[in-house]
C-alpha cells in the first residue's frame, strides 16, 4: 500500500527538533498601545480607515464585554490572562505604499518561504503528484491569504478569481470595498454577544478573510489563509467570513503558525460561514500554532469559534481539523443546520503532546427537516497533555427526520495523559435517529510487536498505528493538506515513546 | 447570584421549615450541628438549576420550585393503609423493612427474623451516638438537604461471610399529600457476604409528596450483592435518591433501577470501585409518560486498577416525557487494565418526548478499554410492519418490540425471580399504555 509506505518515508525524513516553525521574523511592526479601552478599538478602526457603523460595531461589542466573565466550563487549566498586558494589534511597517508583491518586506516573503507558503503564486506543494485521471490543471492552484500578527501581506490570484466573480479579499478591505455584503452576514451566525472570546474578537478583530462565491459558482481554486503570529505580546483577533451564495461551492484552507516564545499569546479568531440554498462550504484547518516548550512554558491559548450557518435547504458545510498545536485549544467548530435537508459535518484529529491541553468538538444543531450530520473525531494524547472532546448534537421538536452519526475514539500514548469524552445528545422528537460511539484504547501491544518485529522502530511502529487510527479523517482533507497533516502528526508524537 | 436567588419567597419558606422543623429531627447536639452546617449549604446553594452542569437538564428551580414542608409521623389511620400496602408490593420471600413517610414502622417490618442474620438498626437510633451517618463527601445541595432534614432511615450490618438465606426489601411508603420526606440508610456489607437488597418506593393513595432519599452502601471483598431498585411513586410525586456506593477487591455488585412513577425523579448514583478485580454491573430502566420527567445519573470510579463495568440503560418515553441520562466513566491515574462500557438507549415513542444523553468518559490511564454508545429514536417502521403483516394490532406489536428493547437492560439482572418480577412490572405499564 503506497500511503503506507508513504508514511514510513515520513516518519523518517522527521526533523529532529519538533517544533519547526518557531523561528521569528525582525521586522519593524507598528502597533497600537498596550492594552484594551475604547481608545484601542477606535485605534484599529482608524487604522483600517473603517466606517462609521464598524466602528459601532466594535465599540457596541467592546462595551457588552465589558459585562461578561471568562467561562471556566472547559477542561482546560491556565492563569489568568490579563488582557490589559497585551497588544491588540500589531502590524509590519509599511516601507512605502504596496503595488505589488515584489515591494512585500523581503524578511515578511522570507518567512513564508520558510514555512512553505506559496505566495508568488507558485501553488505546487511538496510531495504531491497529481493522480492519473485528475489532471485538472485547476486542481494544484491555491489563492492564499496571508495575514500576518494583525493584517492581511498578501493575497493571490485576485484577477483570476474575479474573473468567476468570487470575491477573496481580507476582511478589512472588504468593509469598504462590499460594505452591503459585510453588513449583511458580520455577526449572523456568531452574534456579538455571542462569547466571552467571540465579543472580544468582534471589539478588536484587526483582520482576515471574507470569501463570497456568487450563485452557481464554483470557486475555481482553494482558497487558503495563512496565520502567522510573530510579534511578542500581541493577541492575534482575526474574522473570518465565507458566504457561498445559492448553489455555490468553496474550498477554504486555514494554517496557522507562531514563533517559539516563553510567553503565553492570545489567539482568540471568529470564522462565520453561510450557506444559502445547495451551497456547500468546505472549511480545513491544519493548527499549528507554538505549543509551548517540554516543560509546558510558553505556547499559544487558542480560543476560536467558529461556526457555520446551513441557511439554505440542501446547504452543506463540512470542518476538517487537525489540530496539533497550541498550548491551550478551545475551539468547537459548528453547524446549524436551519435550511431543510441541510447537512453538516465535523471531522477532527486532536493531537496533545507534552503539557499541551485540548478541549475541542462540535456542535450538531439540527433545525430544518430531514438534516442529517456526521461527526468524526479522532483524539490522541501522549505525554503529559489532556486531550478532551465536547460535543453537542440536538434535534429541535421540528426537526423531523434528523440524523446524527458520532464516532469519537480516543488513543492514549504513556501512563500521564488523559483522555475524556463529554458528549451532551438531545432528541426532542422521535423522528430523530442518532447514533453515538466512543471508545478510549492504547496502542495494541500486539500490533506494535508485529510492526517492530518487520523491522520497524518502535517510533516509526507507533506513527504507522497513529495513521491508521486518524485516516477516516486524513481522507477529508485537500490532497496537499493532507500531506502536510499527515506529517505533522508524526511531528507531534514525536519523543511520546520510549 | 445562587444567594440572591436562594432567598426568594420559596427560599425562605425552605428556611422557616427547617427552623420548625428541626425539634422533630432526631440526634445528638453534635448531629444538630451537623443538619445546620448542611442546612446551611442547601441554604447558600439553593435547589439544583440548569446551570450547575450537574442538573443542565433537571432544573428542579423550574420543575419543582419549592420543598414541601417535613411530613407529619404517620397516624394509626396510615399505619393502617400503609399495612395493606405493604401486603401488595412486598416481594415474596423477602424480608421487609418499612419506612412510613420517612419513619421506620417495626410492626410492619420483619426485624426479627432479619436480626437472626444481620446487625439491624434504625437511623433515628443511630443519630443518637453518631454523627458522621449525616456526612457524605458530596457538595450537592439536595444531598446537603437531606443531611439536613433526614428523619429515619435503616442501618444494616452485614458481617463477614453472612450469606443471607432471604433478600431484605426496604419499602417507602407515602400516605401523606403535599408533604416531604426525608430518609437515609446505612448498608454495610462484609467480606465474602452474599446479599440482595431491593428497595422499593409507593405512594398510599398520597399525592404531590416528595421523597428525598440517601443511601450509603459499602461493600468488602469477595461479597456478591445485588442491589434492585424499583421506583413507583405517584405520578405527581417527585423522588430524588442519591446513592453513594463504595466496592471492595474481588466483589461483585448488580444493580438494577425501574423508574416508572413520579412527575420528577432523579436517581444518583456514585459508585467508586475501591478494591481491584471488581465487577460492576448497573442497569436500568426508565418508563416514562404524560409529563413525567425521569434522569439517571451515573457516576463509575474506577479508582484501582484491574475492574470492570458495565452499563446497559433504557428508556421508553411516551407522550411529553423527558429522559435524562448522564453517566460517567472516571480512570483514575494508576487504574490499568480497566475496562468500562456504557451503553444507553432513548426510545422516543412520541414527537413531544425529549431524551438528553449525556455519557462522559474521564480517563487518565493508558492501558484501558473503555468505550460508550448512546442512540435515540423511534420503534424500527420495518420491524412494526413485520408484526402488523403478521396480524398484531399496532400497540401490540409496539409492546412487543418495547419489551424487546427494555429487555437488553433488564437481562442483567442476575436473580432469575426478581428478574421476573421487574419483567411482570414493565409489562403491567405496557398494559397500562394500552
Amino acid at each position: 500500500m503506497p500511503a503506507v509506505q508513504e508514511t514510513v518515508e515520513r516518519v523518517k525524513r522527521i526533523d529532529v527538533d519538533q517544533y519547526r516553525y518557531g523561528f521569528e521574523t525582525l521586522i519593524e511592526s507598528d502597533k497600537a498601545p498596550k492594552g484594551l479601552s475604547e481608545e484601542t478599538v477606535k485605534f484599529i478602526s482608524e487604522k483600517k480607515n473603517e466606517p462609521a457603523w464598524m466602528l459601532q460595531w466594535r465599540l457596541e461589542a467592546y462595551r457588552r464585554w465589558l459585562t461578561m466573565t471568562e467561562p471556566t466550563w472547559a477542561r482546560v487549566d491556565y492563569p489568568k490572562i490579563d488582557f490589559q498586558d497585551l497588544y491588540y494589534y500589531s502590524a509590519p511597517k509599511p516601507k512605502k505604499t504596496i503595488t505589488s508583491l515584489d515591494e512585500i518586506d523581503p524578511e515578511i516573503l522570507k518567512t513564508y518561504e520558510k514555512l512553505g507558503i506559496p505566495l508568488r503564486e507558485v501553488a505546487m506543494l511538496e510531495g504531491v503528484e497529481p493522480k492519473p485521471g485528475e489532471e485538472d490543471p485547476t486542481r494544484r492552484k491555491i489563492a492564499v491569504d496571508a495575514v500576518f500578527d494583525s493584517v492581511s501581506v498578501a493575497t493571490t490570484f485576485k484577477a483570476e478569481l474575479k474573473k468567476a466573480g468570487v470575491i477573496f479579499m481580507p476582511i478589512s478591505e472588504a468593509i469598504r470595498e462590499h460594505p452591503e455584503l459585510v453588513q449583511k452576514y458580520l455577526g449572523s451566525v456568531v452574534p456579538t454577544s455571542d462569547n466571552f472570546y467571540a465579543t472580544l474578537n468582534s471589539a478588536v478583530f484587526s483582520d482576515g478573510s471574507f470569501v463570497y462565491v456568487p450563485p452557481g459558482v464554483r470557486c475555481p481554486m482553494e482558497l487558503s489563509t495563512y496565520f502567522r503570529i510573530n510579534e511578542r505580546n500581541t493577541g492575534q483577533f482575526e474574522r473570518t467570513l465565507i458566504i457561498a451564495d445559492k448553489g455555490a461551492y468553496v474550498s477554504y484552507l486555514e494554517g496557522c503558525t507562531a514563533p517559539q516564545r516563553d510567553e503565553n499569546q492570545l489567539h482568540a479568531a471568529v470564522v462565520e460561514l453561510v450557506a444559502h440554498d445547495d451551497a456547500e462550504i468546505k472549511y480545513s484547518t491544519v493548527q499549528n500554532w507554538y505549543p509551548g516548550n517540554s516543560e509546558g512554558k510558553g505556547g499559544i491559548y487558542n480560543f476560536v469559534t467558529k461556526r457555520g450557518d446551513c441557511r439554505g435547504d440542501r446547504s452543506k458545510i463540512s470542518w476538517t481539523q487537525v489540530e496539533t498545536g497550541s498550548a491551550i485549544t478551545w475551539k468547537y467548530p459548528s453547524c446549524i443546520l436551519r435550511g431543510d435537508n441541510s447537512s453538516g459535518e465535523f471531522y477532527s484529529i486532536a493531537i496533545s503532546n507534552g503539557y499541551q491541553q485540548v478541549d475541542s468538538g462540535t456542535k450538531m444543531i439540527h433545525l430544518g427537516k430531514n438534516t442529517s450530520s456526521r461527526i468524526i473525531s479522532k483524539g490522541i494524547a501522549a505525554g503529559k497533555s489532556q486531550n478532551t472532546y465536547r460535543g453537542l448534537v440536538t434535534a429541535h421538536r421540528k426537526a423531523t427526520g434528523a440524523r446524527n452519526f458520532t464516532a469519537c475514539d480516543s488513543l492514549l500514548i504513556g501512563d500521564k495523559c488523559g483522555a475524556h469524552t463529554v458528549p451532551y445528545i438531545e432528541a426532542k422528537n422521535s423522528s430523530a435517529t442518532f447514533e453515538h460511539e466512543a471508545t478510549t484504547s492504547k496502542i495494541s501491544e500486539d500490533v506494535l510487536f508485529y510492526c517492530i518485529q518487520r523491522g520497524l522502530s518502535q517510533e516509526e511502529a507507533v506513527g504507522l498505528v497513529v495513521n491508521g487510527f486518524v485516516k477516516d479523517v486524513l481522507q477529508q482533507l485537500p490532497m496537499e493538506f493532507a500531506v502536510e497533516a499527515q506529517k505533522l502528526i508524526s511531528i507531534s508524537l514525536e519523543g511520546s515513546v520510549g | 447570584m445562587n444567594v440572591a436567588v436562594a432567598k426568594t419567597g420559596k427560599g425562605r419558606a425552605v428556611s422557616d421549615l427547617f427552623t420548625s422543623a428541626e425539634g422533630r429531627l432526631p440526634g445528638s447536639p453534635s448531629v444538630i450541628a451537623v443538619r445546620r452546617e448542611a442546612f446551611e449549604t442547601y441554604e447558600r446553594l439553593g435547589l439544583p438549576h440548569r446551570r450547575i452542569e450537574e442538573w443542565k437538564y433537571t432544573d428542579l428551580r423550574a420543575l419543582v420550585g419549592e420543598v414541601l414542608p417535613l411530613s407529619a409521623a404517620p397516624d394509626a389511620a396510615a399505619l393502617k393503609r400503609a399495612a395493606d400496602a405493604v401486603k401488595v408490593h412486598a416481594i415474596a420471600g423477602a424480608r421487609k423493612l418499612v419506612l412510613v413517610d420517612g419513619v421506620f414502622a417495626s410492626d410492619l417490618s420483619d426485624v426479627k427474623a432479619l436480626a437472626s442474620e444481620v446487625g439491624f438498626g434504625t437511623l433515628r437510633e443511630a443519630l443518637e451516638k453518631d454523627a458522621d451517618l449525616l456526612k457524605t463527601a458530596s457538595t450537592d445541595a439536595v444531598i446537603a438537604l437531606n443531611a439536613a432534614m433526614a428523619t429515619d432511615g435503616v442501618v444494616l450490618s452485614i458481617a463477614d461471610g453472612t450469606q443471607l438465606s432471604a433478600p431484605i426489601q426496604i419499602i417507602h411508603l407515602a400516605t401523606a399529600a403535599s408533604a416531604s420526606a426525608f430518609t437515609r440508610s446505612r448498608v454495610m456489607v462484609g467480606k465474602g457476604a452474599r446479599a440482595t437488597i431491593i428497595e422499593s418506593f409507593v405512594a398510599v393513595g398520597a399525592k404531590a409528596y416528595q421523597v428525598n432519599d440517601a443511601v450509603v452502601l459499602s461493600i468488602g471483598d469477595n461479597a456478591d450483592v445485588a442491589h434492585i431498585r424499583l421506583m413507583d411513586d405517584a405520578p405527581d410525586a417527585v423522588n430524588i435518591s442519591s446513592h453513594f456506593v463504595t466496592v471492595g477487591a474481588n466483589t461483585k455488585l448488580n444493580f438494577f433501577n425501574m423508574t416508572t412513577g413520579a412527575a420528577v425523579s432523579r436517581l444518583q448514583g456514585f459508585i467508586t470501585l475501591a478494591g481491584e478485580g471488581s465487577e460492576l454491573s448497573a442497569n436500568g430502566v426508565n418508563l416514562l409518560q404524560k409529563t413525567e420527567h425521569g434522569d439517571t445519573t451515573l457516576v463509575v470510579d474506577h479508582a484501582v486498577p484491574n475492574c470492570v463495568s458495565r452499563e446497559v440503560f433504557r428508556a421508553v418515553l411516551d407522550d411529553r416525557a423527558h429522559s435524562v441520562f448522564q453517566g460517567r466513566i472516571i480512570v483514575r491515574p494508576d487504574a490499568q487494565k480497566t475496562d468500562g462500557k456504557m451503553m444507553i438507549r432513548a426510545l422516543l415513542l412520541s414527537d413531544e418526548a425529549e431524551a438528553d444523553n449525556k455519557p462522559e468518559l474521564e480517563i487518565f490511564a493508558d492501558d484501558v478499554s473503555c468505550g460508550h454508545g448512546a442512540t435515540a429514536g423511534a420503534l424500527d417502521d420495518s420491524l412494526l410492519f413485520y408484526l402488523k403483516a403478521r396480524g398484531l394490532p399496532e400497540k401490540q406489536a409496539q409492546a412487543l418490540l418495547i419489551q424487546a428493547f427494555v429487555g437488553e437492560a433488564i437481562e442483567q439482572i442476575a436473580d432469575d425471580g426478581l428478574r421476573e418480577h421487574v419483567i411482570g412490572i414493565a409489562e403491567r405499564w405496557l398494559e397500562r399504555r394500552q
